[in-house]
């Protein structure tokens, strides 16, 4: 019975991918719409992706530093270890987790609102196609996605670079010497490839509980909750596919 | 011309619209009363496509719904305009935008034009200074006229109003009654009320639908509806006469 709901809820949710993109809104109107959407959903997201980037890479390097007891392993691991785990995994994979509480309940409890309100059937009654006035313009402002985890990969190992030299863990030169250390340019395709994988998730999946809700404002809360948990399980599901497709073998 | 053949409607498994046909006729204001409960609002959504019926057809001036292309639905439904119960402003945007946003979505109207448009339309649900509020800033019975303003904005063909005065004070509540009957008029719409207000009934009933359990249990005008024998009818009217009586006795007091 479950894994039949389960089905039916992934089958209605390709169809509402495709009529997304079925008849276009306007493009006078979806110019704002979209503007509207980057403010609210990646400017209003900066803020706070800014401060827990630069104190978890300060955390990473600190921790690592407090592991590297034995005095043969050199100091530069410390730069090393900070910028792989910010690059590989903590910007685009956690911070999106985070994300996925953030914006995807915002968004949910929004489409979900709208919704309940009966606002969404006031668009298709007057004629509009309310999946792409509504969710098309979310997943074009998370285009931008990208940077956000480019500036939380950056501040990222910033505060890494702040707490070892400032801490007294690692000297600049040895820290910077680590961060340069084996660099793969393909870690950094993979790490933003995923990233606008991840964007998409953000803004489809949660989109999806709040335009099928069902109920009053009690049951807005509950599904910004189930698309949390839905929409961080698919991120952290998608994150070991392509981690195993793109770097394993 | 909205005809409809025998609309059945259920809710997991339980059938709220049991088999309705009807005709609401172009210009006239046609009511379908009954009481809360009696599928009144189901009714007007499954005509309005938002709910789809199990069986049946329903056809505006000789297009039935049910066999539309999707893009053939959508321009029907330009041409309709609909009062929501519970008003369905959209609370991002202010009353002006509300109102002006079927003529910004489908027309090509410059943003002068549109500003013209909405305040005749304002003015005509007299409304003339809450075109910067926004939906929550304005009280009920405000949002249900903005929200008539917003249907009629475009000239729709066909008007569905469901409940479109209740929640007002009597003034108002006839004011929007006489409002709805004078545009269906003069710009020969199709037009289609909710109600429960026997005061409604009286002002505008030219054509009523009696609905009770899903079922269409009389049809008249309002000089037939107080001559009927029909026992549902009379209960119903009744039962609002009541509540004057019960009214008028409280004011004496
Ligand atoms: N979306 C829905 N899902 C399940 N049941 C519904 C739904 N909409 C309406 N119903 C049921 O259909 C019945 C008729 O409801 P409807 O809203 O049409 O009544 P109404 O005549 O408009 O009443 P009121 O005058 O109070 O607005 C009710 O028993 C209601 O519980
Ligand atoms: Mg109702």
């Amino acid at each position: 019975m479950m894994l039949i709901r389960y089905i039916t809820q992934i089958g209605r949710y390709f169809l509402m991918l495709k009529e997304i993109f079925n008849k276009q809104t306007k493009w006078s109107v979806m110019r704002n719409l979209i503007f509207k959407e980057i403010d609210d959903l990646i400017i209003g997201s900066l803020g706070i992706v800014a401060f827990i980037s630069f104190f978890v890479g300060g955390v990473v390097a600190i921790q690592t530093a407090l592991n590297l007891t034995n005095p043969l392993i050199p100091k530069y691991l410390i730069g090393f270890a900070t910028r792989q785990s910010v690059i590989l995994e903590f910007a685009p994979t956690f911070i999106s987790v985070i994300m996925a509480g953030k914006m995807g309940s915002f968004i949910t409890s929004s489409i979900g609102t709208m919704r309940v309100t009966e606002q969404i059937d006031a668009l298709e009654v007057m004629g509009v196609n309310s999946l792409n006035y509504l969710v098309f313009p979310k997943i074009i402002a998370l285009l931008l996605y990208p940077f956000v985890i480019g500036i939380s990969m950056f501040l990222g190992v910033l505060g890494g670079w702040m707490a070892g030299v400032y801490g007294g863990f690692t000297s600049s030169d040895e820290f910077i010497n680590g961060a340069q250390l084996d660099f793969i340019p393909f870690h950094i395709v993979y790490a933003f490839l995923k990233t606008l994988i991840f964007a998409m998730l953000l803004a489809t999946i949660p989109s999806f509980h709040g335009y099928y809700m069902k109920g009053g404002a009690l049951e807005v809360g509950r599904a910004s909750t189930v698309s949390f948990v839905w929409t961080s399980v698919t991120i952290i599901t998608f994150n070991y596919i392509l981690t195993q497709l793109l770097l394993g073998s | 011309m909205i005809e409809v053949k025998n609309i059945e409607k259920s809710f997991g498994g339980i059938k709220i619209l049991k088999g309705v046909s009807t005709v609401f006729e172009t210009g006239k204001t046609n009511l379908i009363i009954g009481q809360s409960g009696s599928g009144k609002t189901v009714m007007l959504k499954s005509l309005l496509g938002i709910h789809t019926p199990e069986s049946g057809t329903i056809s505006f001036d000789g297009r039935i719904y049910s066999e539309l292309a999707p893009d053939e639905k959508r321009d029907l439904r330009t041409e309709i305009g609909m009062v929501f119960q519970g008003s369905a402003l959209f609370d991002s945007m202010t009353v002006a935008e509300n109102v002006g946003f079927p003529l910004k979505m489908f027309t090509k109207d410059n943003n002068s034009k549109i500003q013209e448009r909405v305040d005749f339309v304002l003015k005509r649900v007299n409304l003339t200074d809450a075109h910067k509020k926004l939906p929550s800033e304005i009280s009920g019975g405000m949002q249900k006229r903005v929200a008539i303003a917003r249907a009629i904005v475009n000239n729709p063909k066909y008007l569905f109003c469901d409940e479109p005065n209740s929640g007002l004070d009597p003034n108002t509540a006839i004011l929007i009654d006489n409002l709805i009957k004078e545009i269906t008029e003069e710009y020969n719409i199709t037009t289609v009320i909710n109600t429960h207000d026997m005061n409604s009934v009286m002002e505008i009933g030219e054509k009523i639908l009696f609905l009770k359990d899903g079922l269409k249990a009389w049809e008249g005008t309002k000089e037939e509806i107080f001559r009927t024998d029909n026992e549902a009818v009379v209960a119903f009217v009744y039962s609002s006469n009541l509540f004057k009586k019960v009214r008028e006795a409280y004011l004496k007091e």
